[in-house]
């Protein structure tokens, strides 16, 4: 468990952590996804830029139309965050499901998404809300969607050279009563299958829903078609029932010694009923 | 007179392991020490063509690389200790397991070159310079797969990968006829399936060449230090065993992976004076994954029969036993006598017959795991009892009372002499079931279980177990195949001033032995437990031991270290006698103190431990000193017994199991100290648990271990488990002196079998009349099945 | 390359170089020779190697040295003060929440981190907190008792 060589090279603010960014450099947040690859030796970067002594990418902030959250916001300082845990309930109930509470104490939500496991839980709630992610390059900024950030196994919009500084959730998103439900693997107790699920009612019936789910699939995704079924319908038992059928129609779905594909895809139908239940119930 | 025996007396080890201070190998550091990393196959079978090494010994900081080549002809590897031949007479085979690959590797994590530099990661980063060229062969890894024809041979020599066949019991005909006979037959095939024991600390070895005193040490995460010396020496490396002390300093746990001798012991004494430099080596948890002796892995098909009333009639018991690619230590040992020998169970069978084929298969070896033997024994006639009543709607628990045997103290009543090779030394059987049920609420939970309708599935599960542990009597052993005798020694050095230092062969790695052990010999001394020492786990201090697994310890270390407490007290009656007096047999010792009957003369222990060493005043012909030390070697196994249910739900949606209760009652013949007897309860239960619901071991096709780390193999966790209920009953054991039977293992062997029954009960309850489902009951297997 | 660090452990300032790709656990045992931390497994899941670092758990197997450059670390070793037993000691101890003790220091700074955080668990809390450390001695039974045990000593104290 020793990784091969590398330089190290400290970065106090994005701008010079972009300048310190060169061939064969990779950047080092809390490292709890890089890490474990390079001491596996599965990686081996020869420079690492450690961006998380960088202070702005540490702060949840409250502004006029949006909730900003820092690359570098770790799982267990958005765990204890009021301000997420009154507006966006599923963040806190995602971050605490991750990993235990030496790893929410290390890694961020930035490395997360930035490394995109397909198993991990960030993905599936970002989905659901109408996030925006905020990159830095030498060229300055850009913000992605959520919708375009991921787009394949391992794979999303960050080029290299980029910097993930900010995950901005816009407020009409918080219109959304949400939750986040997970049937973990046993012994990573990464997602099998996660669901995160958002949904406005209007009087009695569903205005607007997300779905994010993860583990199912090479990359966390929309189940559009269950968001599409539910509109405009009550929320109830067998609204959702009849929703949920859709859920893994348009991926692929993947199959390792802990889930057949028939059986992960089973779990997919159950967690989504599941968390819109848990919506009906708190109507 | 008992101050400290029967008390939860608080572990006198404690302080040095919470305030960081206990000592592992891997703690240790040497002057001048190099480190090793040791290059492993990649491939589960496959020939070496070429291994090219100069690049990588060209590397600043390599101290040297050595490969199957460097190692000398005369070195075959390590050796087996126990030998099982055919059913015909034939020699076991026993293909030699070499320290580091020659020509062809065998597993995956099969040793080929060891590399030696000034760091660890220097020897990591050189060792990925070695090119090795391979060619890749097709590989097996299940144990019945291995015997068929056209399974790829692990060792060309080695027929249908057959290491012996065996068989134990009454003839098969006679099994034939009285199952012919039975108004019922039970028929289960399922895999007790092969578990990776993870101990937490990783194995390390520390070799370390003196030349000022010609004479190695070699410091080891071993569970007993003086049978690794002993391998080492006289089997594998051929140095005279005291120019060797073998180490076995604190070490994190061992649960059986730790008993055996391993090439990388052998791998850094050797070039430790080759090097001229003490050499590490620490493995990886990846590491420990390929090449931990892992455990179980049987095969079985079995048959029980019963008669109209449901008294059983008869046994046949079919195994596969997976023996990986090379023999470790007592693997042989485990199918047979330790499994085959124990289907009596507590029942009156009166015609058993096992059968069992040990395999080879290109995979790493399989050996003793807590239980070794037993817990396979006890799986396979539990879930085929409980399974039995299913099937003739009978209570599971009212079906094991009407076939237990009939209460034997040993000692009135002779010890129960099985059909398989064992005479039982104690047992009353129908009470441990009855605190269970009582424990449970049995009627209540059956009514609860029956108005469940929440979309979960309550099921309870049952095992009554029987366990072999003490081992052993060295001439029944040794007569069964064992190369070793099963005794222990202990030696008891009374200094000067009445403090006490008992030596002894029982390694501890979590036990409390430097507790228990104090504890007997304060009381029996009638001394203050702090002015007993404990010291155990180095060859040098130690004369000698056989080590600790078996839940033997105590049955027959504890044995040995009361001989020679004994001999002690012996001569201090004559020294005492003589400062008194009086003659030894008028003298009455208490509280530590020798008294003259019926008067108040007495001479205070210290005070005659202080006159054997200045003995002026001395019988004559008395020899100074008192020293003694014992081998004890016991007559008899013990058999400790208990009963185990569980209580599971299952989510129907996702076939998630939830373990609600669980409630061991055990008996272990008596106790010395509670807290640490319920301890060991409470870890063997989790491992057991563990192997129901949790653990297992995955190999693909090309014999690739797919789950061999903590992210894929499933450990269990704080949150996968209930608080234990435990409670337990006293049938002592008749034959040694302090009337225990051992705690160790008991808890492993009793607990799977009840979880997986509990979980096919509520399966049937809710309509799905399952046999089986494979271990670990993951929540596909058990979604599946109900579908 | 060699980069320099300073870093504070159990109340004293340490400086030196390390190897970037120094694991603050190898800093911790081999550098300073603090060896009641553990090395248990190479994929952050076994929870032997808990640290506090800036007064918050973490597996120091996850972390680099340099990371840890500037930051206070409290380890095994830093939990008694003055030589008397911190309450998660006296827990482990009177409880019987150790048996072979190799992972009981990770288990007893990840337990004191939960105390810190909730100073009155649950038994279910406390056994959520542990899903980060591996214990195969104790079916975690008495670990759960040593952490109550604990809990209620610092309460008294506090009360």
């Amino acid at each position: 468990m020793i990784p091969t060589s590398f330089d190290y090279k400290k970065a106090s603010s994005v701008e010079e952590a972009l300048g310190m960014l060169g061939d064969d450099a990779q950047i080092l947040g809390g490292g709890h996804s890089l890490i474990p690859a390079l001491k596996l030796r599965l990686n081996a970067p020869g420079t690492l830029v450690d961006i998380s002594k960088i202070d702005s990418l540490k702060v949840i902030r409250d502004n006029e139309n949006s909730i900003t959250i820092g690359a570098g916001v770790t799982h267990a300082e958005i765990a204890a965050s009021d301000v997420l845990a009154q507006h966006c309930p599923m963040m806190g109930q995602a971050a605490n499901a991750i990993g235990d509470i030496q790893v929410r104490n290390r890694g961020t939500i930035g490395g997360s998404i930035a490394h995109a496991d397909p198993a991990a839980d960030w993905p599936a709630v970002l989905l659901a809300t109408d996030a925006n992610v905020i990159i830095q390059g030498k060229n300055g900024k850009r913000t992605v969607d959520i919708d375009q950030f991921f787009k394949g196994f391992f794979e999303t919009a960050l080029e290299e050279g980029e910097i993930i500084t900010t995950i901005s959730i816009p407020k009409t998103a918080f219109n959304r009563n949400s939750t986040y439900v997970k049937f973990k693997q046993p012994a990573s107790r990464f997602a099998l299958v996660g669901c995160a699920a958002a949904v406005e009612m209007d009087g009695g019936s569903v205005k607007s829903a997300r779905i994010g789910l993860t583990g199912v699939s090479e990359y966390a995704y929309r189940a559009t078609g269950v968001e599409n079924a539910l509109a405009g319908k009550a929320l109830n038992a067998d609204t959702i029932a009849s929703a949920v059928s859709g859920v893994t129609d348009s991926v692929d779905v993947m199959s390792d010694h802990y889930a057949s594909e028939k059986y992960r895809s089973h779990l997919a139908h159950v967690f989504v009923k599941r968390a819109l239940m848990n919506l009906s119930y708190s109507k | 007179m008992t101050k400290y025996i029967g008390k939860s007396v608080k572990r006198l080890e404690d302080k040095r392991f919470i305030t960081g201070q206990g000592k592992y190998t891997d703690d240790i550091k040497l002057v001048n020490m190099a480190h090793a990393y040791i290059l492993r196959s990649p491939y589960a079978h496959a020939t070496i063509n070429s291994i090219d090494t100069s690049e990588a010994k060209a590397m600043e900081g390599v101290v040297a690389i050595y490969t199957g080549a460097d190692i000398p002809e005369a070195i075959a590897g390590v050796p087996c200790g126990w030998q099982v031949n055919f059913k015909n007479g034939d020699i076991m085979k026993e293909p030699p397991h070499p320290l580091l690959v020659r020509k062809k590797v065998r597993h995956v994590g099969d040793g080929v070159a060891i590399v030696i530099a000034d760091s660890k990661a220097i020897a990591k980063d050189a060792s990925e310079l070695i090119d090795i060229d391979y060619d890749i062969h097709d590989a097996v890894t299940d144990p019945k797969a291995a015997a068929q024809a056209g399974a790829p041979l692990v060792h060309a020599d080695v027929p249908s990968n057959t290491c012996f066949d065996w068989e134990l019991g009454n003839p098969k005909e006679e099994v034939s006829a009285a199952m012919a006979s039975a108004a019922h037959v039970t028929e289960l095939e399922f895999a007790n399936q092969r578990v990776v024991p993870n101990a937490i600390e990783p194995r390390s070895a520390i070799g370390h060449y003196d030349t000022a005193h010609d004479r190695y040490t070699l410091y080891t995460s071993t569970q007993n230090p003086h049978l690794t010396r002993l391998l080492m020496c006289a089997f594998v490396l051929g140095i005279p065993e005291h120019k060797v002390r073998v180490v076995g300093p604190d070490v994190g746990g061992g649960f059986g992976s730790k008993i055996f001798h391993y090439t990388e012991e052998a791998l850094v004494t050797f070039f430790s004076k080759i090097v001229g430099r003490p050499i590490k080596w620490t493995a990886d948890r990846s590491e420990a994954f390929l090449t931990d002796a892992h455990g179980r892995d049987h095969v079985t098909h079995a048959k029980m029969g019963f008669d109209a009333d449901g008294k059983i009639v008869a046994l046949q018991a079919y195994t596969y036993a997976n023996m990986g690619a090379y023999l470790s230590t007592f693997a042989p040992a485990v199918p047979t006598y330790l499994h085959g020998t124990l289907l009596q169970g507590l029942y009156t069978t009166p015609k058993i017959n096992v059968d069992v084929t040990a395999t080879f298969t290109h995979t790493n070896a399989v050996d003793a795991y807590r239980g070794a033997g037993r817990p396979e024994a006890t799986y396979l006639l539990e879930r085929i009892i409980d399974l039995a009543a299913l099937e003739m709607d009978m209570d599971p628990a009212e079906l094991r009372l009407k076939n237990f045997i009939e209460p034997f103290d040993g000692v009135e009543q002779e010890g129960y002499v099985t059909q398989v090779a064992l005479q039982y030394d104690s047992g009353n059987y129908a009470p441990v079931l009855n605190r269970a049920l009582e424990m449970v609420g049995y009627e209540a939970f059956r009514k609860e279980q029956a108005a469940q309708s929440n979309g979960k599935l309550l099921g309870i599960g049952f095992s009554t177990y029987i366990e072999a542990c003490g081992i052993a009597p060295s001439a029944v052993v040794g007569a069964l195949g064992a190369r070793a005798g099963l005794f222990e020694s202990a030696q008891v050095t009374v200094q000067p001033t009445g403090k006490v230092s008992v030596y002894t062969g029982s390694h501890s790695h979590g036990q409390g032995h430097e507790t228990t052990f104090a504890q007997v010999v304060a009381d029996r001394m009638g001394i203050a437990i702090e002015d007993v020492e404990i010291i155990h786990g180095d060859s040098d201090r130690v004369a000698f031991g056989m080590g600790t697994y078996g839940s033997r310890s105590l049955a027959v270390g504890g044995s040995a270290i009361v001989k020679s407490v004994d001999k002690v007290l012996e001569k201090g009656a004559k020294i005492a006698a003589h400062l008194l007096e009086a003659s030894p047999d008028d003298l009455d010792y208490a509280d530590g103190k020798w008294t003259v009957r019926g008067t108040d003369k007495s001479v205070a222990f210290g005070d005659v431990s202080l006159t054997a060493y200045v003995p002026h005043n001395y019988p004559e012909g008395l020899e100074p000193g008192m020293d003694f030390s014992s081998f004890y070697d016991p007559t008899n196994f013990t058999y400790p017994f208990g009963a185990h249910v569980a209580i599971v739900e299952i989510d129907k949606e996702t076939g998630a199991v939830k373990l609600k209760r669980f409630i061991a009652v055990d008996d272990v013949g008596n106790v010395i100290n509670p807290m640490i007897v319920d301890g060991q309860i409470h870890g063997g239960l989790a491992q057991g648990i563990g192997q129901a619901l949790h653990e297992g071991t995955v190999y693909d096709e090309s014999g690739q271990l797919i789950n061999g780390s903590y992210m894929d193999y499933c450990m269990p966790r704080a949150d996968d488990l209930p608080s234990f209920e435990v409670d337990r009953t006293v049938t002592p054991c008749p034959h040694n002196p302090l009337g225990v039977k051992g705690a160790g293992e008991a808890g492993c062997i009793g607990s799977t079998p009840a979880v997986v029954n509990a979980v096919i009960d509520a399966l049937w309850k809710g309509g799905f009349k399952v046999k089986d489902v494979p271990m670990p009951m993951t929540p596909e297997r058990v979604w599946t099945a109900m579908q | 390359m060699a980069n320099n660090i300073s870093i504070t452990v159990n109340g004293k300032t340490h400086t030196g170089e390390v190897e970037a790709r120094t694991l603050l656990v190898d800093y911790l045992r081999e550098h300073l020779s603090l060896t009641g931390t553990h090395i248990g497994c190479d994929t952050s899941s076994c929870g032997a190697c808990t640290v506090h670092v800036d007064g918050k758990a973490v597996k120091s197997c996850t972390m680099l040295a340099v990371q840890a450059d500037g930051c206070e670390v409290t380890t095994v070793e830093g939990l008694s003060t003055n030589g008397s037993l911190h309450p998660i000691q006296e827990g482990f101890r009177e409880e019987h929440g150790l048996q072979c003790g190799f992972c009981t220091p990770g288990m007893m700074m990840t337990a004191t981190d939960l105390l810190k955080r909730n100073p009155n668990p649950t038994e279910h809390e406390i056994r959520e907190a542990l899903e980060g450390n591996f214990c195969r001695c104790t079916g975690y039974h008495n670990i759960v008792k040593s952490i109550q045990h604990a809990a209620n000593k610092m309460n008294e104290a506090t009360a």
